[in-house]
């Protein structure tokens, strides 16, 4: 007997480039769509309406794409866990497939349904369809840890295969003789929800700026390709007034909800590429965006505290602020800063904002002013953002708030200037920020310093109609780079001085600082290892021209397992040679590296 | 720790379930009688909990906790629940430290977050380090400044204390606080001698006569951080008197923190060339946190300024003087300006400023052209390079690619601009 397939849906909600899908198809008596939607926890969720309505446009975009090869969505209302087996029993499923998802939470969630699904009988057939690449080969390639560059990342890209082809939709010929049982009452055992049955107040809710659904991500996709072609210029475009607008070309949300294959996008643009300019290999910054998304799902995929700080390996460890009254401020768009929370507004109202304007709200509410710490950022992209995927929200607040990947913090974006510079008129403001519409270009971006006059002739007194600035931004950038300088320059380099205070001598521009302990209780055999992987994250902050590692060895032993380490990182890169190199050990206090200083002498 | 704790324990277990006797029997050390010297070791790396618990292990290991090697550091770290994210450090081990190791304190740092009663409890903590020989001293505020919210007469009397009782500090770190004149007198009437760094960015309490008190007194210092309005012509020569040694680093914090409202006074150049010729090797850092239009004093005459940070938008005429006026250049971080390319600037900088190494630039603008060739005439000695992307604006000549591989070229080294996620 043909065996009884089910495909679940979590992401990837398209018919295009679906491998699992038509796994569920090959060779099947039956199909059925499946989708998991919890109506409980979607009260209780933290998604904004916008994310949600999202969602379920795409689901009815998929049941009516599945109704064209006469077969219907299955939108479940509980927990797969709970449901499947009773699914499996009641359809006589013998096959299980699904697209593989590679955060943390997911594997988690995927393993023990394919236990519980091995244990049913029930054969699971896994595909990578999310990224471009298996994540896990980037890894392997990079010596079991993930790149913390994205510079190491192209690297690595650069070395591997091109990503594989999109397979093809899943059409009537595809299905041949597979098909969907569908019961009478099947819109209401298993119809897509409406926002009201999940709880939501529709009333004056504006229509969306972003409709969901694969069909919408195809014609979009088209457009995309369409206004590069005409434009013919494939570097990364400038920003404008303009490009802070939702754009009827943008593919973010849809990628991240799979209604658009990465993989579909990556060789239309190729292939334009190769038509346009005529050569054959066209450069890794042409698919940017679909890399920088892919470099953050690698760096989650293995760490389960990637959106976390407190037990996060990869991440710093600041003394931020907790002051639920600024977040709100941030959060609410009433920091008094017209460029912030102009920004705010609109993500809040549409569920998109550019991705400068991302830089410039979460510098804001970070490192640049309120020292607010990413992760509560983060947290309201979550609900607000259509495409906050948890990697890539959680990579790009790291990112962003200096938190990891080993970024320079002195470019701090000012809430006023970058602003202006990027539209000076400020329509964007009046836009999403009507009570300052008669502002004159001049004070749009700092209202609190026109006159008067300018102000009642705008029908907007600051601290009356509209807020005054919650920060002196001069004032708190000041003290946030300072702040920032402490955590990067914990250990003091002045000869002989104080070992406690962090004495710079000129900016931080320059100097690189790692501090590197190990556990006293830590074996002596893993010291080796621990340190080869240690310098494999070295080799990957070369940019810096000045590098001082202290390392605290518990144990005089470390230090030939440092010096083994460190010869076998010259042998593979020459790049120290031409770095100003300090390793310190600050346990033992003598250094066993003669032969390496011999190396470079001019450096050491 | 627990393998540390519990040999015993452990042997036992071992010797009843019968594996390894042999060998784990003739290895086991008495942890009690190991040599103080190497638990002292041991315990400089124990967190200070662990620390204490290893204490009640046993008399030996009691005994070594209170050799006075031990507590020559501390930092305390003063955090509220509902500020901060990070824990504090025990009041019970505050006592103990106040009580029985005050006296071996030399290097003490507090690190308080940005609610008030942090930076109070520090004060309290100063206040109580009586029979102390401490000689770094730092005041730390992780988050926002919260000692300037300590009332200043509860501020300045604990730092009396510590600046009275301790009479060899040579280092102190005190940005952000409501220090004053009389305590700087203070300061210097008991550590004239010894002082050799002193930080004090954005201390508004106190005045040009006060720090200069510091640096007559003071001939032994040899870093000083400060804010432009404390800089003055006489500071500067007493910082270049006989009797003074080299200073080695100077760093000048220039605040406005309401466009026109403040006047900024001009250094001669007879003051800056008395500090060289005095202190050649000297680093000058300006930071700078500017309305545009306020740069006029700087940099009209020659100034040996060595490193330069622009935390907010610089006029480009300011960018100009600095080829002009500034000899001395090593490092330049230009973290935003207007909207014109900034391409004759830099190259000018490129012909005049022959120590330059290091440069940043955030939110500016330069054409390819005009970057290419401010890279070409510094060549290798860019020891660091770092240019958002966004600044770059691609011409006719070069195209992002192309840029990449021709400042490589020119750096000898692979060279990337500097990126951020789009997302």
């Amino acid at each position: 007997m043909a065996p009884n397939s089910i495909h679940w849906f979590r992401k990837g909600l398209r018919l295009h480039d679906n491998p699992a899908l038509q796994e569920a198809v090959r060779g099947a008596g039956t199909i059925r769509c499946v989708y998991f939607l919890d109506p409980w926890f979607a009260g209780s969720s933290n998604l904004g309406v916008n994310r949600w309505r999202f969602l379920l446009q795409c689901l009815d975009d998929l049941d009516s794409n599945l109704r064209k090869l006469n077969s219907r969505l299955f939108v479940i209302r509980g927990q797969p866990a709970n449901v499947f087996p009773r699914l499996f029993k009641e359809w006589e499923i013998s096959r299980l497939t699904f697209e593989y998802d590679s955060e943390p939470f997911g594997k988690e969630r995927d393993a023990a349904i394919k236990k519980l699904a091995m244990e049913a009988g029930v054969e699971v057939i896994i595909k990578i369809s999310h990224t471009l690449y298996n994540l896990d080969k980037i890894i392997e390639l990079n010596g079991g840890q993930p790149p913390l560059t994205y510079k190491r990342f192209q690297t690595l890209i650069s070395r591997m295969d091109p990503p594989e082809m999109p397979v093809e939709t899943l059409s009537s010929a595809f299905m041949g003789c597979c098909i969907t049982p569908v019961s009478e009452d099947h819109s209401e055992k298993y119809g897509v929800p409406s926002l009201e049955e999940l709880g939501f107040d529709t009333e004056g809710l504006p229509s969306a700026v972003w409709p969901g659904g694969e069909t919408e991500a195809l014609t979009r996709i088209e457009r995309h390709l369409e206004r590069k072609a005409w434009v013919a210029n494939f570097e990364r475009p400038r920003m404008n007034a303009n490009s802070l607008l939702a754009s009827p070309t943008g593919l973010s949300p849809y990628l991240r909800f799979g209604c658009l294959s990465c993989r579909l996008f990556y060789f239309k643009l190729t292939d334009l590429y190769r038509k346009v300019k005529k050569t054959s290999t066209p450069p890794l910054s042409l698919y940017g965006q679909l890399l920088w998304r892919e470099f953050f799902y690698t760096a989650a995929t293995t760490n389960p505290r990637f959106d976390k700080m407190e037990g996060n390996p990869i991440c710093v460890r600041i003394p931020w602020d907790k002051n639920p009254e600024a977040l709100a401020k941030w959060a609410e768009a009433k920091t008094g800063f017209p460029w912030i929370d102009a920004i705010m507004t609109q993500l809040r109202q549409e569920g998109w904002i550019h991705h400068l304007a991302r830089h410039a709200v979460a510098c804001f509410l970070t490192r640049g002013d309120l020292w607010i710490s990413w992760e509560e950022g983060m947290k309201v992209f979550e609900e607000l953002l259509l495409d906050a995927d948890w990697s890539v929200n959680a990579g790009s607040w790291m990112w962003l708030s200096c938190s990891s990947f080993f970024q320079q913090f002195f470019h701090c974006y000012c809430p006023v200037g970058f602003g202006r510079r990027t539209d000076p008129n400020g329509d964007f403001i009046r836009r999403y920020l009507p009570v300052l519409r008669g502002f004159p270009a001049k004070y749009i971006y700092d209202p609190w310093n026109a006159p008067d006059s300018v102000q009642a002739a705008a029908k907007c007194i600051i601290g009356v109609h509209y807020p005054k600035p919650m920060v002196n931004h001069a004032e708190a950038s000041r003290l946030n780079i300072e702040r920032m300088k402490q955590i990067y320059q914990q250990l003091s380099r002045y000869r002989g001085l104080g070992q406690v205070l962090a004495i710079s001598s000129g900016l931080e521009l320059h100097h690189c600082y790692i501090c590197y302990s190990l556990p006293l209780n830590s074996s002596w055999d893993i010291v080796p290892r621990k340190f080869s992987q240690f310098f494999g994250l070295l080799s990957q902050i070369l940019h810096y021209a000045f590098i001082s590692v202290y390392i605290n060895l518990p144990h005089q032993d470390g230090n030939i397992s440092v010096y083994i380490a460190l010869n076998s990182c010259i042998s593979a890169n020459v790049f120290v040679l031409r770095k100003k190199f300090w390793l310190i050990n600050t346990v033992t206090g003598y250094f066993l590296l003669a032969s390496y200083i011999k190396n470079c002498p001019s450096n050491c | 720790m627990k393998s540390i704790f519990s040999p015993t324990q452990s042997r036992a277990k071992r010797q009843r379930t019968g594996q390894g006797v042999s060998a784990s029997q003739s290895h086991v050390p008495d942890w009690g009688s190991l040599p103080h010297h190497i638990v002292l070791h041991i315990f400089q790396y124990l967190s200070l909990v662990d620390r204490a618990r290893a204490s009640s292990v046993c008399r030996c290991w009691n005994d070594v906790f209170h050799i006075p090697e031990l507590w020559r550091r501390f930092e305390f770290e003063l955090n509220q629940p509902a500020t901060s994210y990070l824990r504090s450090t025990h009041p019970d081990l505050i006592q103990q430290i106040i009580k029985r190791h005050a006296q071996h304190l030399q290097y003490v740092s507090f690190k308080v977050d940005s609610c008030t009663e942090s930076a109070e409890a520090a004060c309290n903590i100063l206040s109580q380090l009586v029979n102390c020989t401490i000689k770094t001293l730092g005041l730390i505020s992780t988050a926002r400044p919260s000692f300037m919210n300590v009332s200043q007469s509860h501020f300045v009397s604990a730092l009396t204390v510590v600046f009275v009782n301790s009479k060899s500090l040579s280092s102190i770190k005190i940005d952000d606080t409501p220090v004053d004149d009389p305590s700087l007198k203070v300061l210097v009437a008991n550590n004239s001698d010894t002082l050799k760094l002193l930080k004090m960015s954005s201390c508004p309490h106190v005045s040009p006569a006060g720090i200069l008190c510091v640096a007559d007194q003071c001939h032994g210092l040899r870093e000083l951080a400060l804010n432009y309005h404390l800089l003055s012509d006489e500071l500067l020569l007493a910082l270049s008197s006989e009797k003074h040694v080299h200073l080695e680093h100077l760093r000048i914090d220039v605040v406005s923190e309401n466009p026109g409202q403040t006047q900024f006074h001009s250094i001669k150049k007879s003051s800056w060339d008395a500090l060289i010729r005095h202190s050649p090797q000297v680093n000058i850092v300006m930071y700078f946190f500017l309305y545009e239009e306020e740069f006029e004093p700087f940099f009209c005459d020659e100034t040996p300024v060595t490193h330069l940070y622009f935390g907010r938008a610089v006029s480009k005429d300011m960018l100009g003087r600095i080829g002009l006026n500034c000899p001395r250049l090593v490092e330049l971080v230009v973290c935003a300006n207007g909207l014109e390319p900034l391409d004759e600037e830099l190259i000018r900088i490129a012909e005049r400023c022959k120590s330059l190494t290091a440069i940043g630039l955030g939110e500016c603008e330069v054409t390819c052209s005009g970057f290419m060739e401010f890279v070409k005439m510094c060549g290798g000695r860019l020891s660091q390079l770092s240019i958002m992307e966004e600044v770059l604006i691609p011409d006719n000549s070069y195209s992002m690619e192309q840029i990449h591989s021709e400042v490589s070229k020119h750096l000898g080294r692979i060279w990337f601009p500097d990126m951020m996620p789009t997302w």
